[in-house]
């Protein structure tokens, strides 16, 4: 953990880190009290050995960022942390993966119940081919959660994502007429709606400009004071940017068989991360010289 | 053409050397044109034959109003009345509808969301196979074991040995395969994507398939059903058979009615001398089948520019 190298290292990084300033918060060194964990996560899909040994934890009221090239592993993780893995056939699970000190992967849980408490974002906008309304009320609907007024949780959670304004007169429109970026914070919208504990964002920009990308950036600083945010990135600049940690992940290949099983390389602050990595792949990797 | 693959990207000011020799003229394809009309008259052939087939109905058809009034031909009752024959087509295929929507929606439901890759695989192509069941063995199998055996023994029902409710049932059975087979191919299409958005908040898999699948395939299932109908519509053999050939007006399904296809091949026998009046009625009760077919479509298409979801 030497810090001396952080100006050569990443140059960009100082600017960056002031461009919030609440970002720059005085956390602990490892999360207290972490509202989730992974323990020796494994990830199996059919034969393949996907993620190795996976343990985190993730923060209260933080944003984790999980970083690492393509193939990795990350989806994956994220996946397990609701278990929507659960739908990908061949897909097996084995570790623990703790919520608020409960293992979701215990046969008496119900994972529907898991996924009212921890959301998703997925990398493409994917609304419902409903009315914005509708894609809003969805979840509460389903849920079967108990809303005194809809039209005010709506507006609440498309004001929580920072939308309101731009679609509070066609609300009775179709989300497919929406742009890209305002489909995404659409359905981070929808997801909020259901007022989860923790949101999951895969790559939730990848799909947009600069200033959508922006906007979704700036909603997420803002979300972390109500939601504990866990965010796959490709994006350094995001990660850097917007969260309060970092994992790094790469893929290694197997001695024996070739496959690229992916596994958690470091964890640690994201200022660490970005201006002290302790591991040499990180180092590379975030610099730019990966492979 | 004669330039080599490796010049143009070695030297960066051989790119403006090569323009000069690229031939951008129009050239003659001769098999793209052969293939362009090959193409536009099969496209046109079948529109052709449509109008062919209504051509060819209007003559015996304006032969038969001007010996026959309106008013005989729109009666419910009289030699030329087709309104009996209208109201046994609509009951008759109403049941059918009443069991093959459910029944194949259902199953497409189940094949799409729910069957496992190994079961779908297994019952998709079974499905499908009992579209291929010939009408003739499904009109005996209504005669011979559906009124006798399910409604007169087993649910004990006061029906006649021909009667509408066993050709319905048994017309329903037969275009369960094409509803949920169409219906399960627009299932199917929906993207995965949106059922993961319904599941990850927390919706379980029958909200995520009904409030969100369903819907979203909501043109595609539209067709599957409109298809369905057409062909309880125009079905002629299990009708015949199973719901007899006398012509009456009735409303209870336990009696013995003749549909408007079962008259027409009753009718086109051959004892009936071309341009004789019977004759001409076999193109009238045609005609208007046709156009009822026609305005059910129309119908069905509007309903869907109405309800369906576009993604
Ligand atoms: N449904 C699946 N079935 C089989 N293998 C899968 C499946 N999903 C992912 N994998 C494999 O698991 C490994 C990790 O995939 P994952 O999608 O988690 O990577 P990632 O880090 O998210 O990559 P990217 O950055 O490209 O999104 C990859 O080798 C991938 O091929
Ligand atoms: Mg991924």
């Amino acid at each position: 953990m030497a810090s001396a190298t952080s100006a050569d290292t990443f140059p960009n990084m100082s600017s960056l880190g002031e461009a919030h300033v609440d970002n720059e918060r005085r956390l602990p060194a490892k999360p207290v009290n972490p509202v989730m964990e992974t323990r020796d996560l494994n990830v199996f899909y059919g034969d393949f050995h996907a993620v190795h040994d996976v343990n985190l934890s993730y923060g209260r009221h933080e944003i984790t960022a999980m970083i690492g090239p393509s193939g990795c592993g990350k989806s994956t993780v994220l996946r397990c942390l609701n278990r929507m893995n659960d739908l990908v056939p061949g897909a097996r699970v084995d570790g623990e993966v703790l919520y608020h000190g409960q293992d979701i992967y215990e046969k008496r849980v119900d994972p529907i119940a898991v996924r009212t408490q921890i959301g998703m974002v997925f990398q493409k906008p994917n609304p419902f081919p409903k009315s914005i309304y509708d894609n809003i009320a969805y979840g509460p609907r389903v849920t079967g959660m108990k809303v005194d007024n809809m039209d005010d949780l709506v507006e609440e959670a498309l004001n929580g994502a920072a939308l309101w304004d731009e679609v509070k007169d066609k609300l009775k429109q179709s989300a497919y007429g929406l742009s890209g970026g305002q489909q995404q914070r659409l359905c981070i919208a929808r997801t909020i709606a259901t007022k989860p504990d923790v949101i999951l964002m895969d790559e939730p920009c990848s799909a947009l400009d600069p200033i959508a990308t922006a906007r979704v950036e700036d909603l997420m600083l803002t979300l972390r004071n109500e939601y504990t945010i866990i965010v796959v990135t490709h994006n350094m600049q995001q990660a850097a940017r917007v969260s309060d940690r970092t994992a790094f992940f790469t893929a290694r290949p197997d001695e024996t068989t070739g496959n690229r099983t992916g596994l958690l390389v470091e964890y640690d602050l994201t200022s660490t991360i970005f201006s002290a990595p302790g591991d040499k792949r990180t180092e590379d990797y975030i610099s730019g010289r990966f492979g | 053409m004669s330039t080599s693959a490796t010049a143009g990207p070695t030297g960066p000011s051989s790119g403006t050397g090569l323009s000069a020799a690229v031939d951008l003229s129009p050239k003659s394809r001769p098999g793209e044109r052969v293939i362009t009309v090959v193409l536009q008259l099969s496209a046109y052939a079948s529109i052709a034959i449509t109008f062919g087939i209504i051509a060819a109905l209007i003559q015996p058809v304006t032969e038969f109003f001007s010996e026959v009034p309106f008013g005989d031909f729109f009666a419910f009752d009289g030699t030329y009345a087709v309104l009996p024959l209208v109201t046994a087509t609509l009951m008759v295929t109403l049941i059918a509808l009443l069991v093959a929507v459910p029944l194949g929606l259902g199953a497409a439901l189940y094949l799409s969301e729910y069957a496992s890759r190994r079961a779908r695989k297994i019952l998709k192509p079974t499905v499908e196979l009992l579209a291929g069941v010939p009408s003739v063995v499904y009109g005996f199998f209504a005669l011979t074991f559906v009124t006798p055996t399910l409604l007169q023994e087993i649910l004990a029902l006061d029906v006649g040995f021909t009667n509408a409710l066993a050709a319905g049932l048994v017309l329903g059975v037969m275009i369960i395969p094409t509803i949920a087979s169409l219906a399960e191919d627009a299932f199917s299409a929906v993207p995965q994507a949106m059922r993961q958005g319904s599941l990850a908040m927390g919706a379980n898999r029958m909200q995520t398939s009904l409030r969100v699948v369903f819907p979203a395939a909501l043109s595609g299932v539209a067709a599957a059903v409109v298809l369905g109908m057409s062909r309880a519509i125009g079905e002629t053999m299990i009708v015949t058979l199973a719901a007899g050939a006398l012509k009456q007006f009735s409303l209870d399904p336990r009696d013995g009615m003749q549909t408007m296809t079962g008259f027409m091949a009753t009718t086109a026998g051959g004892e009936n001398p071309v341009g004789s009046v019977a004759y001409n009625n076999l193109f009238a009760v045609g005609m208007l089948l046709f156009v009822i077919t026609l305005v059910l479509n129309l119908v069905s298409i509007s309903f869907v520019r109405r309800f369906r979801q576009v993604y």
